[in-house]
């Protein structure tokens, strides 16, 4: 049996890192477009869109991602589609991360006063035009914090693409310590590592939060 | 090429289906419980307990907060043993059920502690009671009224969380769609199932909190 | 002798300093009225008696009790004296009788029957014995205020702080409280009570304490002080009110 050196553990995991970080980004990009369709539709001046998006949102929220991640990989296949634990991980993460983004931008959208929109119609805009130049640049503001904060979720939810055989950091972990007999070590190492990646983003969360508070102090 | 879908053959599972959603009510009544147990605690400790024990406190809350379940539920099962601390699936699961939900709690609890009034430790106070006779009788129960909603949308998080339980081979609902899966070919419908009855049980959960809020605080708080 | 004593205390919030070596003995039965401009230290003056504030000099003592900033002296403390605040202070999700009945069952060990008999008495004495099972959301400001009364007293105070007790109250409940405080007064309740209410503090109190900057500028039986204010400051502060 080959020895290995807490290095070797080390390394490796931070090499299977990469996907997990590279994964997050991706499925955070693609979360945030989808999670703008949704918001719009979610907003939009239709009850049967509004429906729809209130569906999906409540799909998504109400379900475990890990059956979404199964449902996924095993359905799409059903469908004549071909896909990789990657392309599965990749689907399924921008899916539940678009009906939670659009969650909590909505909640951004509806603390902007009414008076803003009824301002900006009164003005003879378009319920668009009043969205694109009048509301979102508002409400983008008070959504930075939560957005970032809900980051540090994509990057802990892609763990779960390990169970459907994406080898990123915890499915790393786990080959490591079978190879190695150390999963003390190795999970905490494992550990460690997500705390790197994700504290960052949840401190960063917390003192905008702070920053936007004080500011509103202020005025 | 259209696929027929086949529930059918999963119709001899029944019983199996049904120990998984017993044992994932487990998982969250228990683990639930005791999370929130422990979030009081810390929540208290945090906002009121003695200095020392703040930064202790925060670094628990920190390291879970930013960490994915899995990997702390793995540490537990697979690494504890590695230093003498050998605990069964179902201790294991519920251990690591409890650590996380109890460090979301803690942040959740603390919220509501902090949006007391200070008038209403200072008449705790005055009427001759202890800092912790004061948070007990006083504090808490106003405190959680106003988080009750929060958290009980964090425990119904932990629940869908409890899915991955399935990997250390806790029998709960996930560990049914596997193996249903795995006898019946009928991986779809096998999760579809589960799904569903995941959406009930936090449909179920969620009405179990609202009745346990309205006999915990039989007034409704009067919005201002 | 007198119940409480208070001697050369001081108080700082930081640079500020709030309390600037105060003298004050008051005998049991006693009724005091603190008046002053906003500022001179008034409310932190009851609030270093009932051991809310800490103070960084001088002495306060109850019935013979030290203040100590430790636990065991606060709460000895605090069985002495009671507080009634301006913002009433009423515990929200507890019911008036419960609001009552919870410090005498929690600190005094006192049973639940018991402590129910006694929270009956002590709000029919502030007449309110009818709303023992109102919450405080249900109850007008008046009401509130008195259940805060019949709280303090179930534990049994030698004396009550009462700071601004009406200030929070629109013009037409003052009357009910006041009410009650002179039935109070009466009984021989010892009572140090921050006021705006000049005709009370006449009619009611044995000594006024007219504040300013920290000290006791002037204090005296209510018929002096009134009519015959010592200091320029006193005149003033009068003349405005
Ligand atoms: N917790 C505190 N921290 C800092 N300064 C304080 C604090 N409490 C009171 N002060 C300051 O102490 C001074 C006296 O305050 P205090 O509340 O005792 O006045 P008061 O006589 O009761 O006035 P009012 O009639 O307005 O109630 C004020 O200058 C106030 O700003
Ligand atoms: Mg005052």
């Amino acid at each position: 049996m080959t020895q290995f050196s807490t290095w070797d553990i080390v390394s490796n995991l931070l090499l299977a890192a990469r996907w997990t970080v590279l994964l997050s980004i991706l499925a955070f990009i693609g979360g945030g477009a989808v999670g703008l369709v949704v918001l719009y539709c979610r907003i939009a001046r239709k009850p049967w869109l509004q429906r729809a998006a209130n569906l999906y949102i409540e799909l998504f929220q109400g379900t475990p991602l890990l059956m979404q991640l199964f449902l996924i990989f095993f359905g799409l296949p059903l469908m004549g589609l071909d896909v990789s634990p990657w392309a599965a991980a990749f689907v399924s993460l921008t899916l539940w991360t678009s009906a939670f983004l659009a969650e909590i931008w909505r909640g951004c959208v509806e603390s902007i006063p009414k008076g803003q929109w009824e301002a900006s119609s009164s003005l003879a805009m378009s319920f668009f035009e009043q969205l694109r130049y009048v509301v979102l640049p508002q409400a983008l503001r008070i959504a930075v914090p939560p957005t970032v904060g809900f980051s540090v979720q994509v990057v802990k939810g892609t763990a779960l693409t390990s169970i459907i055989g994406f080898v990123e950091l915890s499915k790393a972990a786990t080959i490591i310590t079978n190879a190695t007999f150390e999963p003390f070590t190795v999970y905490g190492f494992a550990a460690l590592i997500y705390f790197v990646l994700c504290w960052p983003l949840s401190k960063s969360s917390q003192l905008l939060e702070r920053k936007l508070n004080v500011a509103h102090h202020h005025h | 090429m259209a696929y027929s879908f086949d529930f059918s053959s999963l119709a001899d599972y029944g019983p199996v289906l049904a120990k998984g959603v017993a044992i994932t009510v487990e998982l969250i009544v228990v683990g639930g419980a005791l999370g929130v147990g422990l979030g009081i605690a810390c929540a208290w400790a945090k906002a009121l307990g003695p200095r020392w024990l703040r930064p202790i406190v925060s670094a628990y809350v920190e390291l879970i907060r930013n960490t994915p379940f899995l990997i702390q539920l793995f540490f537990i099962f697979f690494g504890l043993p590695a230093v003498g601390v050998g605990l069964t699936e179902m201790q294991a699961a519920i251990l690591a059920m409890v650590i996380n939900l109890g460090a979301y709690a803690c942040e959740i609890i603390r919220a509501g502690i902090e949006a007391t009034p200070r008038g209403q430790f200072e008449a705790g106070s005055s009427l001759a009671m202890s800092p912790i006779q004061t948070f007990r009788h006083v504090v808490l129960v106003p405190a959680l009224q106003k988080i009750w909603p929060a958290l009980t949308s964090q425990i119904v998080i932990v629940m869908f969380g409890s899915a991955v339980c399935s990997q250390i081979s806790v029998e709960e609902l996930t560990f049914a769609a596997n193996f249903i899966q795995s006898r019946t070919f009928r991986a779809f419908e096998s999760y579809i199932v589960a799904t569903v009855l995941y959406l009930l049980l936090a449909v179920l959960l969620r009405q179990v909190m609202r009745g346990l809020g309205l006999f915990l605080f039989p007034r409704r708080r009067k919005t201002t | 002798m007198s119940l409480i004593t208070i001697t050369e205390v001081r108080k700082s919030f930081g640079q500020n300093e709030v309390l600037k070596g105060i003298n004050l003995d008051v005998a049991a039965g006693e009724v005091i009225a603190i008046i002053g401009k906003s500022g001179s230290g008034k409310s932190t003056l009851l609030r270093c008696i009932n051991g809310l504030e800490t103070i960084n000099d001088g002495s306060i003592t109850v019935a013979g009790a030290q203040l100590a900033p430790d636990e065991v002296h606060l709460r000895a403390l605090r069985l002495k004296v009671g507080m009634i605040f301006q913002g009433f202070n009423l515990f929200p999700h507890l019911t008036a009788g419960r609001n009552v009945m919870l410090s005498p069952m929690v600190v005094k060990k006192v049973s639940q029957k018991e402590a129910e008999a006694e929270a009956r008495v002590r709000l029919e004495q502030v007449g309110l014995a009818h709303k023992f099972d109102a919450y405080p959301d249900e109850l007008s400001g008046g009401q509130q205020q008195r259940v805060a009364i019949a709280r303090a007293l179930a534990m049994k105070p030698l004396a009550l702080l009462c700071d601004e007790i009406t200030s929070a109250l629109d013009p037409e409940l003052v009357n009910e409280v006041l009410a009650v405080v002179k039935k109070l007064a009466e009984e021989g309740m010892t009572l140090l009570m921050v006021t705006h209410e000049m005709r009370f503090a006449r009619e009611v109190c044995d000594r006024v304490v007219f504040m300013h900057q920290g000290r006791v500028h002037e204090i005296g039986p209510p018929e002096e002080v009134f009519a015959n204010p010592q200091t320029a400051e006193l005149r003033q502060f009068l003349g405005q009110s």
